[in-house]
């Protein structure tokens, strides 16, 4: 995530980057190990990758992620809100980016209703769900990395 | 007068879960009441009338067997080698263990009762968490839970990747192969088959009749029911006969209840174990963990609100 850089917001704008890039990087890793690949393609064979190939153990950390990235997004939602809308706005990768990774929050929370125990969504609506999670997940690293490459931020000066 | 009992409960059970099956068409909407122990059916195994004739087995095979896979052949090369070929085609005839092609089998043990020696067999199965492990970790959505607390494998949908068997405590479901949805897509590099096991007769029960194996026992060793009426009559039955109950608190909870007056654990040492056989062995809640961080997860936007706030209240104060 590119913020625009000021005096004021430099130190902790960074730190809230690099928990933000961080929780990303194992959520998409944990999430990718929710599908049986990892043992299969040797990954989990790497020293210290192990762990990949255990369900429940990356089941937790996804879990984990998740906590954190909710916390960060409306962190930096109401932040955006009551202290930088005058001074920033979101571009227009920025909404694409913002809108994908709403998505990906709003299936995963609903996976998550679904893993409790009593729920019941139509059997349908849980494949849509499992899809739809995993497709804008990948189509929020395309976006990701298109922006990486051509330098786009996801805030600019107003 | 047992198989009375459990046809009237069964059916009085299946109305309620027919009931909840229309309110889980909409997605979510059942999500909040979840009246588990009312819509749930659990199966009640008094383990001291089984006389391990295979008659449940048997029953199982013939009413079943139009759900057994027809892989084709020959399979197609798995990339990498390491991807092992599971066929059970050629062995469609193994009775003394779970396979794609048997989804119940009868377990014997040699254990000590009142100072004498004697065998103890159980009809062994799909345990049917109320929280099934194999259902929720499904990537794909092709394990599915009904209403009815059934645990059921879509053959036409799953790939056969074998988390469901990895992450059930009981290592049921069993793979066969060359057949389902992956040959469809990338049959050398994704998938290996579909997955199977004891769907307790979900269609029979649609049709308001019993499951293939509890109709055809002839000691009627296994009841139907909903699950906390289930749950009663196994305790009642446990203080009758001084006996032990599993299944009802493992993985959180099962609708398979066992009981039998022999401590489990020693009956799980008398057991034969391993691919296929399972186990008796405690089993603790394998979701919960987990599902215990939904709380803190409905916590964090809280929690990112309150540092959102307390950043703005910090800069106002020393802007001023």
């Amino acid at each position: 995530m590119r913020v625009q850089q000021t005096d004021r917001s430099k130190t902790p704008n960074r730190a809230v980057r690099y928990v933000y890039l961080i929780t990303v990087f194992f959520l998409t890793l944990t999430g990718f190990g929710q599908m049986p690949i990892f043992k299969r393609y040797y990954i989990a064979d790497i020293p210290g990758f192990g762990w990949l190939a255990q369900f429940y153990v990356t089941h937790y950390i996804h879990y984990l992620g998740a906590i954190l990235i909710l916390a960060l997004v409306t962190y930096m939602i109401i932040d955006y809100l009551i202290l930088q809308k005058k001074r920033i706005r979101l571009t227009a990768s920025g909404y694409v980016r913002g809108t994908i990774l709403a998505g990906i929050l709003v299936s995963g929370l609903l996976l998550v209703i679904r893993n409790l125990a009593g729920s019941q969504f139509a059997p349908g609506f849980i494949i849509l769900l499992d899809l739809a999670h995993l497709g804008l997940v990948m189509a929020f690293l395309m976006a990701a990395g298109y922006c990486l490459v051509r330098k786009r931020s996801w805030v600019t000066s107003q | 007068m047992g198989q009375e009992i459990s046809r009237r409960t069964f059916l009085r059970g299946g109305v309620a879960a027919a009931a909840g099956l229309a309110a889980g068409s909409i997605p979510g909407a059942s999500a909040a009441a979840a009246p588990q122990e009312e819509t749930q059916l659990a199966t009640l195994l008094d383990i001291s009338k089984c006389i391990g004739c295979g008659a449940c087995v048997e029953a199982c095979n013939e009413t079943n067997a139009h759900k057994y896979p027809n892989p084709k052949k020959p399979f197609p090369k798995m990339y990498p080698n390491r991807v092992p070929v599971e066929d059970w085609s050629e062995k469609q005839d193994v009775s003394d263990r779970l396979t794609p092609y048997n989804w119940l089998f009868i377990q014997h043990a040699i254990v000590n009762l009142n100072g004498e020696e004697q065998e103890i067999t159980l009809p062994r199965r799909c345990m049917h968490c109320v929280n099934p492990p194999c259902v929720k970790l499904c990537p794909w959505g092709a394990a599915r839970q009904l209403e009815n607390g059934i645990s059921r494998i879509d053959s036409d949908i799953c790939l056969g990747g074998s988390k469901c068997k990895k992450v059930c405590p009981w290592d049921i479901p069993q793979r066969q192969t060359g057949t389902g949805l992956y040959l469809d897509i990338l049959p050398s590099f994704a998938g290996n088959g579909v997955m199977y096991k004891c769907d307790r007769c979900y269609d029979q029960i649609a049709d308001g009749q019993l499951p293939a194996c509890i109709e055809a026992c002839p000691e009627d060793v296994q009841t139907i029911g909903p699950r906390d009426e289930i749950i009663q009559k196994a305790h009642a039955l446990a203080k009758e006969t001084n006996g032990y109950i599993y299944g009802e608190k493992e993985n959180g909870g099962t609708n398979t209840i066992y009981v039998l007056p022999v401590p489990f654990e020693e009956l799980n040492k008398a057991i034969e174990k391993g691919k296929g056989k399972p186990h008796l062995k405690p089993v603790k809640d394998t979701m919960a963990q987990a599902n215990n961080l939904t709380t803190a997860m409905v916590l964090a936007p809280v929690a990112g609100i309150a540092a959102a706030v307390g950043k703005f209240v910090k800069r106002t104060k020393n802007s001023q």
